[in-house]
């Protein structure tokens, strides 16, 4: 069947996965267990920072049900430091210390949660039972906690070589930004931190391998979002060939960044099995996610905007410090799309940026859904928020005068990306974004508005703003598709699923380009023997790099298609359509042959194939992107602030966003959806608590508080379209605009809402908790009290 | 996160499961809904050698209309059946009205009454909502050497029942078997209210008010408990009596609210300073004790 009046592509396709997924038929890691499967417990470090002097694990082998218990002195040549999967673009004057962890811990702990010991049991029950009777003798150093003061000279040191804590320092610069300082007419500078949290995924991370001793080969199921590069690390650190190893990512529950991470963990449960010579299984608990994946944090930021009386920005300064946690295995991702993003869909004539990455006592920091940008969008909007209220203007004006217009493009920042390419803009719709999303929110009448819930006794307000995300980076995705004797055509690709829809975005693209419906393309991702090429499901870009492989590999088997058919119909290929699975002549639909026809015919089992063609309607393609490709969008929300309580209340939240070509709105809003709802997570709820003595005081659901259902409002949502200039199919990434803006928009919105009652009350640190709001209004009420007091006093 | 081996007693009736308790040879822990101990089980938190699970006695489930006109709720009625039970929403609205504040739909299904009281725990809604109504609980355990009969029962204020943070008057052997709510009477209002960082959250404060008013809008008698108010449920006294002899003007509750957010000792943690808790308390006890004396007006 085909799609009327139209193609598939664009289409609210209902998802090919759902009907596996919702009856409860997807096969995740967990579902995995092959006949005498042995299951591994990790007993990890209760303390941040310290010395292993002893460890004794004598108990536990003796314990009944243990099979095996190694620690870093049996791992032999594995116990070497992990990989470093991302190293530093090449920055002029760049300051970078690599240090990744050891698999097992073997004299210094760095941060909490680390393994000292595997434990392989019967069960997991017995394991655990095991690990309690392990006995380590940790002498307790002084952890290093506080990001503030990481990189004082009195903090002790997380890694004994290094003079200090500082992993990275950065300074990327645009234009002269003391000129424009000297020239400008509003000089501001707050000091902001902005924190992030855990990934959240619902299904944490697990290994299942399989040991073949028959066939020499290693079978290994794992949650990762990049099978590829972890099956090749793998095989590398084992002595295999990359073809003895198969790696499979099957449904996995949830990505958001952390299983992009290569862990430990992913190479001693295969070699675990291949030293016991039995299936061995790991699954995270969620106790052990909030230390054993990597997570993201908090930065630290001094910023400065200079402004003319219009409002016109004449330049930035930033200065920031960023937690890596206790090693950086993923380089400077993070704080490299802080400094890009920052600048946003905005002119900025000058910029003067500069961080320091600091090494803390704390767990690994990594990309989470958004990866950096959060912050860096948080602190330019806000810079223009408080530049409108210092020169009285409004914040939406504020923004409309320094948008980048749509003549602009392609629009050169000048400094430098995380793909190592020079930060531009391809193509975008910054203006129509802004001003649909005032006309939306009803921004123009909000004022009455705002009137009408105050005489309610409500307190309301308005946020609107910006954001730019740079998608879809290299270096390149490959695909397979073939068109198999049934008719059904297959998809292959490289990339892991994690919830994205791509069994159905996949299939469109497919889809349109052969003549058969979605439902009819079975697609294949994250199974290396399936695809072996490839890099991974992140920075939001499956659907731009894997996608527009998709659509050459689908437009070289259309072609194959269209010469088997013209062939055996004896037509010109020009006169041929692909329409409901078969080739057929225009206008004399008659004349028509099946694809599984044409599949058999490709494939013939005798007879004289022409030298030089392949066999099969199959095809293989990859796309690599000369540099990110940006998408961007503008949210507004409208929030009640209960000003006894300090709780808020989100009333409306509009995103109006371009992806460039929507593949399928359902799936895209489903992205948005979710996003938002960590966007609000982190800017209201989610928190990291460490004590004092650098633990985590709130490693369970009960106290790190994920946003429910009953906590995101419904989202309005506006898909604007301007196709990206550096892919055929013209598409921009999508999985992570929907968190980036939020906590600025948050924080515009309650001011707004107080500005009444707690005029001058600034919202510089995000998370905005109820209990960080109630000081913050506690603060302003005590100044206008003081401040009255005093004017009304007696002189 | 998986608990440790323990064994595992399904008591058929009460006496077995009183039978278990009384062994003192092995640390047993009655096992009713399961919310707080399979989680501080499966934390290794708690280790009891063996569970008596109290699921399958049905004497425990009962909800009765008591002689003078009050509640008896057995110790395994659920949360959900505080919110749907048609007697229990009819004579005691204000339960009905706390109970869907407790945690979600599924932990409401299988968290029972007795399990929430006997927990002790400053955080949870029904220790305050049932110190308002003047609750008593009822408790059994096997008689011991030297007693006659099988079985020994005692009734204790549930006001004398919280000693401690987590701690209560129950003994080791002892099985808090029902809850008690005296019968409302004419002119009654009550109301419950509180802040939670999400729905379903533990509070970071809550009240429960329950106020009486004569004919001629005076009030006769006034209780206030706090959620999260302190180190045990507690009632707050002091403010509850500043509001008797009085008509309930908002003055009047304005300054009720100020005593009890003075009197109260919330802790600080990670959720909310001291500071915030203690506005908390006084906010909502203003709004929430407001409410029942409108109740209780009409």
């Amino acid at each position: 069947m085909s799609r009327a009046g139209g193609t598939w592509v664009g289409a609210r396709v209902p998802r090919n996965e759902d009907a596996r997924l919702l009856t409860g038929r997807a096969q995740f890691v967990e579902d995995v267990e092959p006949p005498g499967t042995l299951h591994v417990a990790f007993v990890r470090s209760d303390l941040p920072a310290g010395r292993l002097r002893r460890l004794d694990v004598e108990r536990a082998r003796s314990h009944p049900g243990v099979h095996a218990v190694f620690t870093a002195g049996d791992l032999g040549p594995l116990l070497h430091p992990g990989a470093m999967l991302v190293p530093p673009p090449p920055l002029e004057g760049l300051v970078f210390h690599a240090r990744t962890a050891l698999p097992l811990v073997r004299h210094r702990i760095r941060h909490q949660g680390e393994a000292l010991a595997m434990i392989v049991a019967d069960s997991r029950y017995v394991a655990e039972d095991a690990a309690q009777l392990v006995e380590a003798d940790i002498e307790p150093l002084d952890p290093v906690v506080d990001l503030g003061r990481a990189l004082d000279e009195s903090t002790p040191r997380v890694h004994e070589d290094l003079p200090s804590n500082l992993a990275a320092h950065v300074r990327q610069t645009k234009g002269d930004y003391a000129a424009a300082r000297a020239r400008a007419d509003l000089v501001l500078e707050r000091r902001f931190s902005y924190d992030r949290g855990i990934g959240g995924a619902i299904e944490n991370r697990a290994v299942v391998a399989e040991w073949d001793a028959r066939a020499d080969r290693l079978e290994v199921w794992d949650t990762t979002q990049a099978p590829i590069p972890v099956r090749n690390v793998v095989a590398a650190a084992l002595g295999l060939s990359e073809s003895q190893v198969r790696f499979i990512a099957p449904f996995v529950g949830g990505g958001f960044g952390p299983k992009i991470m290569f862990y430990a963990e992913e190479i001693l449960v295969p070699w675990a099995s291949i030293r016991l010579g039995r299936p061995v299984k790991w699954v995270e608990d969620r106790y052990e996610n909030f230390f054993a994946t990597t997570q993201e944090r908090g930065q630290l930021h001094r910023a400065e905007i200079a402004v003319t009386r219009e409002g016109r920005i004449l330049g930035v300064r930033d200065i920031f410090i960023h937690d890596s946690g206790a090693y950086d295995p993923y380089g400077l991702t993070i704080p490299i799309n802080t400094q890009c993003t920052l600048l946003g869909p905005y002119h900025v004539p000058s910029y003067e940026s500069e961080f320091r990455v600091a090494f803390t006592n704390k767990p690994i920091v990594t990309p989470v859904r958004g990866a950096g940008r959060q912050h860096g969008v948080f602190i330019m909007e806000r810079l223009l928020d408080l530049a409108a209220r210092g020169l009285g203007l409004d914040p939406v004006e504020i923004r409309r005068r320094n948008v980048i217009g749509p003549e602009e493009f392609p629009y050169n920042h000048e400094i430098m990306y995380q793909d190592f390419a020079p930060l531009r803009y391809d193509s975008g719709s910054y203006e129509e974004s802004l001003e649909e999303a005032v006309r939306l929110v009803g921004h123009e009448t909000f004022p009455r508005e705002r009137e009408r819930a105050r005489a309610d006794g409500r307190a309301v307000g308005v946020g609107v703003v910006n954001y730019v995300e740079g998608t879809g980076i290299g270096p390149y995705e490959g695909a397979r598709i073939t068109v198999e004797p049934s008719g059904t055509v297959r998809l292959a690709t490289g990339v892991g699923t994690q919830g994205q829809g791509h069994f159905t975005a996949f299939a469109q693209i497919v889809a349109d380009a052969v003549g058969v419906a979605p439902s009819d393309v079975r697609v294949v991702t994250g199974d290396t023997s399936d695809f072996h090429w490839g890099t991974g499901t992140f920075a939001s870009r499956g659907a731009v790099v894997a996608g527009n492989a998709i659509h050459a590999a689908a437009l070289s088997v259309r072609e194959k298609i269209l010469r088997h058919a013209a062939e055996a119909l004896e037509v010109d290929p020009e006169d041929l359509e692909l329409v409901n699975g078969a080739a057929r002549v225009r206008g004399a639909p008659d004349l028509s042959v099946d694809l599984g026809a044409l599949a058999v015919r490709a494939n013939p089992l005798r007879g004289a194939v022409e030298p030089g063609t392949e066999p099969g309607l199959e095809a293989t393609s990859y796309f690599g992107p000369p540099y990110g490709t940006t998408a961007n969008g503008t949210h507004a929300l409208v929030v009640a602030v209960d000003p006894e309580t300090a709780m808020v209340e989100i009333l409306r939240y509009i995103v109006v966003h371009d992806c460039g070509t929507v593949i399928n709105p359902t799936i895209v809003e489903g992205q948005i959806h979710g996003g938002v709802a960590a966007g609000i997570g982190n800017a209201f709820y989610e928190e990291l608590v460490f004590d004092e003595f650098g633990g985590t005081s709130n490693a369970s659901f009960m106290d790190y508080l994920l946003p429910t259902s009953t906590d995101v409002p419904p989202i309005e949502t506006a898909h604007l379209e301007t196709p990206s200039t550096l892919n055929p199919l013209g598409t921009k990434g999508v999985g992570e605009g929907g968190a980036i803006p939020v906590a600025a928009a948050f924080a515009q919105a309650v001011e707004d809402a107080l500005a009444d009652i707690a005029p001058g009350l600034e919202v510089l640190d995000i998370p905005l908790s109820p209990g960080r709001l109630f000081d913050l209004l506690r603060t302003r009420r005590e100044s206008r009290e003081s401040h009255a007091e005093s004017a009304g006093g007696p002189s | 996160m998986k608990p440790p081996p323990f064994d595992y007693v399904a008591a058929a009736d009460l006496d077995e499961a009183l039978e278990a308790l009384a062994d003192a040879s092995v640390e047993t822990r009655p096992l009713a809904g399961g919310q707080s101990l399979v989680p501080m089980l499966n934390f290794r938190l708690a280790a009891p050698e063996r569970l008596v699970d109290l699921n399958g006695i049905d004497e425990l489930s009962r909800i009765e209309e008591t002689e003078d006109g009050g509640l008896h709720l057995g110790a395994m009625v659920r949360h959900r059946q505080l919110e749907r039970d048609p007697l229990i929403v009819r004579r005691t609205p204000l339960l009905a009205e706390a109970a869907p504040f407790i945690a979600h739909p599924q932990i409401r299904s299988r968290g029972t009454v007795g399990g929430s009281v006997a927990h002790a725990d400053p955080a949870a809604e029904l220790p305050a909502v049932f110190l308002t109504l003047g609750a008593r609980v009822r408790i059994a355990r096997r008689s011991r050497d030297g007693e006659s009969g099988s079985r020994a029962e005692r009734t204790l204020a549930l006001d004398d029942f919280f000693l401690g943070p987590f701690f209560s008057a129950l003994e080791p052997d002892e099985l808090l078997i029902a809850i008690e709510v005296p019968p409302s009477t004419p002119g009654e209002g009550t109301a419950f209210d509180e802040v939670a960082r999400r729905r379903g959250d533990y509070a970071l404060a809550g009240v429960a008010a329950r106020m009486r008013l004569n004919s001629g809008g005076v009030c006769e008698e006034a209780a206030i408990s706090l959620v999260n108010g302190g180190s045990t449920p507690c009632l707050m006294r002091e403010a509850a009596r500043t509001l008797v002899g009085a008509e309930p003007a908002p003055e009047a509750i304005g300054a009720a609210a100020a005593a009890c957010a003075e009197t109260s000792e919330p802790a600080a943690d990670m959720h909310a300073s001291e500071a915030y808790r203690r506005h908390l308390i006084r906010t909502l006890t203003a709004r929430v004790v407001s409410r029942a004396a409108a109740r209780a007006r009409t």
